[in-house]
């Protein structure tokens, strides 16, 4: 049987003497999409960032395609080059033109030719729809086009894995559809990706199975519809239903 | 109170000599000093208690004694005991150097440190190893921040250069002193060293903010 994508055991993390995540266990399959939910605090963000070793995690097992994190003698940029990583905040690198942004780790890490990255940076930057804007600044893009150069930055490194550490939240309302657009194309396309968000919408949408992390636990689990239209712990239940109420406010408002 | 105009004269082109040589000495010492102010800067970040302890030891001895007494050390114990004899102009570079480095060391690190770590994050997160994070991302963008904490310690340095005189590197000072000794005079030698130290300096700051207005 093939291993999973990802598999986490018994992972622990804490930060001084306050524990952030603790005992979690979970799988993702190949191609498979999770979306990991959860109150503020949580250890959303903390687990996503132990993927990649952004963090370091104090016990546990991360495996990727059976491979292990842990081991000692891992090349950390090894396995990152194989996890792409997309952050709230796009971090994109101003000092470089978008196409540049795009090409750098593919030249500097991957060590192709500099045609071979920028006519893969080309193709990346259409498919998110932003061929006109490869020799701007990302200063001058707006905060939607900006995530998407993110985006595409993180898969002109080919990774096997996509991480969304809340990719929307920093947008603008009217800017979230075109980030999710992309998004969802790549989940078509049969990317894994492990997707921290809020919009719940999208989630039911795109993703095979639902986590609801609550204290640094995995409090609940299951497909989209498990998750949202009968959850059997009363915290998702009460999550859910804070979140409906918010959602509703915010659509009201509006 | 008269004011000499002709020693000012008679003195211009061993001045002008002079300033050659303060120009010199500065541009090399601020070149080795940055270089070197790297270095330290880093070992001063690194994780590593037996590369952060010297680089702040050598940091907190250059910045908290005289630089006087610095040159002195540098000129009469430190290159004779390299080289076999003394050499002023050596002396005077090599001095400077080690002095700038123990600022310049900061400045990058300081510019480093005010870069967000979402930029060594997104770095770090496409494979980059941490020197690659340094030379690509990290550091172009830091040493725009540092030019203008780099420009004024190149100024210091310019200024400061002129206590080489004392181990008889002829530079500006040098020669002022000279003329001072020679005519017995004080404003005509000391005003007119001060004037070409300040075309020197405001140069530089004009010089400094063009680069900066470039960059931004
Ligand atoms: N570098 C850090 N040092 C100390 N504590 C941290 C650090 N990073 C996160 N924490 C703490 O760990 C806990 C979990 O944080 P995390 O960012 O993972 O939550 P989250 O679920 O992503 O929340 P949000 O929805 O607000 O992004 C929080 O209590 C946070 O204060
Ligand atoms: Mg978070």
């Amino acid at each position: 049987m093939m291993d999973p994508m990802i598999e986490v055991i018994d992972l622990h993390k804490s930060f001084g003497s306050q524990a952030v995540l603790k005992q979690i266990n979970m799988k993702v399959l190949h191609q498979e999409v999770v979306v990991i939910i959860g109150p503020s605090g949580s250890g959303k963000s903390t687990f996503l960032r132990c993927l990649n070793l952004l963090e370091q995690p104090q016990s546990g097992q991360i495996l990727i395609e059976g491979q292990s994190l842990m081991d000692p003698n891992i090349q950390i940029s090894t396995i990152r080059t194989e996890v792409g990583m997309v952050f709230q905040q796009f971090n994109l690198f101003p000092h470089m033109k978008v196409i540049d942004n795009i090409t750098i780790a593919p030249i500097q890490v991957r060590k192709w030719s500099v045609e071979k990255a920028r006519s893969k940076a080309i193709e990346l930057l259409a498919k998110v729809g932003l061929s006109e804007k490869a020799n701007v600044y990302p200063d001058s893009l707006s905060g939607g086009q900006a995530q998407r150069v993110a985006i595409a930055r993180a898969l002109a490194m080919e990774p096997k894995i996509m991480l969304f550490d809340e990719p929307t939240s920093a947008l603008d309302p009217e800017m979230v559809g075109e980030v999710l657009a992309v998004m969802k194309d790549l989940a078509k396309e049969g990317m894994t990706m492990v997707i921290v968000t809020h919009e719940m919408d999208f989630a039911r949408e795109v993703s095979d199975r639902v986590l609801f992390m609550e204290q640094g636990m995995i409090v609940e689990e299951g497909t989209p519809e498990e998750i949202f239209e009968r959850p059997t712990h009363e915290r998702t239940k009460s999550f859910l239903s804070r979140r409906d109420g918010y959602l509703s406010l915010r659509k009201y408002k509006e | 109170m008269d004011f000499r105009m002709d020693i000012i004269i008679d003195y211009i082109p061993l001045i002008l000599k002079g300033a050659m040589l303060t120009i010199g000495i500065s541009i090399l010492s601020i070149i080795l000093g940055s270089i070197f102010g790297l270095v330290i800067g880093f070992g001063k970040m690194s994780s590593r208690m037996i590369l952060r302890w010297p680089m702040s030891a050598y940091i907190n001895f250059f910045r908290g004694t005289p630089l006087y007494v610095q040159i002195l050390m540098v000129h009469f114990g430190l290159i004779p005991m390299v080289i076999g004899r003394t050499d002023p102009i050596a002396a005077a570079i090599i001095a400077l150097s080690l002095n700038s480095a123990a600022y310049t060391a900061e400045i990058f690190r300081a510019g480093i440190q005010s870069m967000s770590a979402g930029q060594i994050e997104a770095a770090y997160s496409l494979g980059m190893s941490h020197r690659q994070a340094m030379q690509f991302i990290i550091l172009p963008q830091a040493i725009k921040r540092m030019i203008p904490a780099f420009g004024n310690e190149f100024i210091v340095l310019v200024k400061d250069s002129s206590l080489v005189a004392i181990i008889a590197a002829p530079e500006i000072m040098y020669w002022s002193n000279g003329m001072s000794g020679q005519y017995s005079r004080i404003w005509e030698p000391y005003l007119f060293a001060s004037l070409i130290y300040f075309i020197l300096t405001y140069s530089l700051s004009k010089l400094l903010s063009v680069l900066e207005r470039k960059l931004a």
